[in-house]
């Protein structure tokens, strides 16, 4: 459904006189089969929308090639734009229309007729949960609802292959676990591919076969979940301690069976009351740790077992923390989010010239 | 220009028409306008309308008005256009495989359709107020303004998706209007100001523009009048389409 080869996509921003190339993404290369779903993690700025915008042929790229849904996206974005289905993180209808109309407009633009759309739309309207809002304006309707309008607006047409951005972003808790649940239908129910964009890790996990990390520009893994989260060394065990003495006793004895530094991820270390550290295969090995505890007489409070999340394995991979490189990838979000603009002030100047 | 673009343009077109329609406070003002114009300033020419080389002020201002709306009207088109940027309206459009062109000339078809009708009510109401113009030179002026009209327009659409913001886009139109208002002779005959002025603004296509339709709507145009006026509004039309497209097909919009 998708095949890319070193996708680049270059902005070039102005500060002052100084002008700065920036490579949004830099050499993505992604491969997509018929019936996927596939999520694209990643912090925010690391090029996952640029990506998706070069996908959906919104955005030419710089170099490299792709194609999606059988055509080329620089040769023939016509075919590619009728073959699929794109859910905008921005949202996609005027808030001051109704939203069948923005509906039906959307699904005329694709060639068909006004009676098709508008079968297809009130089908489409209650299997989203959004009987009786036909004539409400977008801006009359919740987060949730909005979001599952958007999602009928992409699917008016009935894609091969349907681009979520972002598609949670900004919802309540309840909201979100529904929308997840609409998301997964879309191939359950209709058979299509799914590409969908996010940089929650939970997200990721929960509804994709398979996940790809972009990281500042370039893919730095693409497998299944399960097999990502094994190449993080060990589970995470946290141990509570209430006596400052017997915590020395537990790091030596868990520092002796846990895996060392590397990666990224520390040793065995003492955070107030819990002692953490990996270990392989915690449920085979915790037996042995705790007896030889007891045997020492240290008394325990509390046992944790992590399994490693997809958060481990990021931190694994770049040497930093999802969470981390939200925070502290701000200059890269900053470049992409201005890499958007530099053209408009190149042509603002041009205009006033 | 195939049947499937028509129909891309109607549907934007229709859109449009829904959204503006809902929204009449806007029709209502954009029907006062000429109305205001013709009744308020009207009257303040006659006296002086011997000086301006005309016999009839009606027949010398309502022209002139006619090109101010064609022009003015259309310059704002591009503000809506901004908001529906914002929503991701654009980028839903982009994204379906509709001619880029089609996005723009259906919003151009509202922009037209609204000047029509305050061209027709402006016209009526000349006539009324005692315009002496031949029907055939009213529908010629008419039609260049819509030529005139609909270039402003595209630019201005070309603009909005430039800027993407109000707050830039409107200084922009500013400067661009002054020059237009006053080389253009529309609100007085550019004959009457000294040789330098007079030679200056000939460097304005408006100005040619402005003195087809005037010369149409007086009943006397020339030849030479009239194609400078028609080759103006049909250049500026061209380029202003085709910039406004370009801007809808660009990465970014």
């Amino acid at each position: 459904m998708i095949h890319a080869r070193g996708l680049v996509q270059t902005f070039h921003t102005r500060q002052g006189k100084k002008k700065t190339e920036v490579r949004a993404v830099d050499g993505v290369d992604l491969d997509v089969a018929e019936g996927e779903v596939v999520g694209f993690l990643g912090p925010n700025g690391a090029g996952k929308t640029t990506t998706l915008r070069m996908l959906t042929t919104l955005i030419t790229p710089t170099a490299g090639t792709a194609t999606v849904a059988g055509h080329d996206i620089v040769r023939e974005p016509v075919e590619v734009r009728k073959r699929i289905g794109y859910v905008s993180q921005s949202g996609s209808t005027f808030s001051s229309a109704r939203a069948g109309e923005e509906v039906m407009d959307h699904g005329m633009l694709y060639g068909r007729t006004q009676a098709q759309v508008e079968k297809r739309g009130k089908e489409l309207f209650a299997e989203l949960q959004l009987d009786g809002l036909w004539e409400r304006m977008p801006k009359n309707m919740s987060g949730g609802q909005k979001r599952r309008l958007d999602i009928v607006m992409g699917l008016i047409h009935d894609p091969t292959l349907v681009f979520l951005d972002e598609p949670t972003t900004g919802l309540d808790p309840q909201a979100r676990a529904n929308l997840w649940t609409h998301i997964a239908d879309l191939r359950t129910r209709r058979g299509a591919t799914v590409f969908i964009t996010t940089h929650y890790l939970d997200e990721a996990d929960a509804l994709s076969d398979r996940i790809v990390i972009i990281d500042r520009g370039r893919i730095v893994a693409a497998d299944t979940s399960e097999n990502l989260k094994a190449q993080v060394s060990g589970d995470l065990v946290s141990l509570e301690v209430a006596d400052p003495a017997a915590r020395t006793t537990v790091a030596e004895k868990l520092g002796s069976i846990a895996e060392p530094p590397r990666h990224g991820l520390p040793g065995v270390e003492i955070d107030g009351v819990h002692v953490r550290g990996r270990i392989q295969r915690a449920g085979r090995a915790l037996p042995g740790l705790l007896s030889s505890l007891h045997d020492a007489g240290v008394v325990l409070d509390a046992i944790e077992v992590h399994r490693p999340t997809l958060d481990d394995v990021f931190l694994t991979l770049t040497g930093r923390s999802l969470r981390d490189a939200e925070g502290g990838g701000e200059d890269g979000e900053a470049a992409a989010q201005t890499g958007a603009h530099p053209t408009t002030t190149d042509d603002m100047t041009g205009a006033l010239r | 220009m195939t049947a499937t673009f028509w129909r891309e343009s109607w549907i934007i077109c229709r859109r449009q028409l829904r959204t503006a329609l809902r929204n009449p406070a806007w029709v209502l003002i954009g029907i006062f306008q000429p109305i205001l114009y013709l009744f308020l300033f009207g009257p303040l020419l006659k006296p002086l309308v011997a000086q301006l080389g005309a016999t009839n002020a009606y027949t010398f201002f309502v022209p002139g008005m006619l090109v101010q709306l064609g022009i003015f009207g259309a310059f704002f088109a591009g503000f809506s256009l901004i908001g529906e940027w914002r929503e991701g309206v654009i980028e839903a459009e982009r994204v379906t495989p509709a001619s880029r062109t089609a996005l723009l000339v259906g919003r151009l078809g509202r922009d037209l359709l609204q000047l029509l009708v305050q061209a027709l009510i402006l016209v009526g109401l000349g006539w009324v107020l005692g315009m002496q113009a031949p029907l055939s030179g009213a529908v010629l002026g008419v039609l260049l303004t819509l030529a005139i009209g609909g270039a402003c327009a595209a630019a201005s659409n070309a603009l909005a998706l430039t800027t993407k913001s109000e707050d830039v886009m409107a200084p922009v139109v500013n400067v661009v209007m002054m020059p237009v208002l006053l080389l253009s002779g529309i609100l007085l005959p550019m004959t009457i100001g000294p040789p330098w002025l007079v030679e200056f603004s000939k460097f304005m296509p408006v100005r040619h523009i402005v003195d087809a339709v005037r010369s149409a709507f007086a009943g006397h145009a020339s030849l030479d009048t009239m194609f400078w006026g028609s080759a103006w509004a049909a250049l500026l039309l061209l380029a202003a389409v085709w910039w406004g497209t370009a801007t809808f097909r660009k990465e970014n919009a």
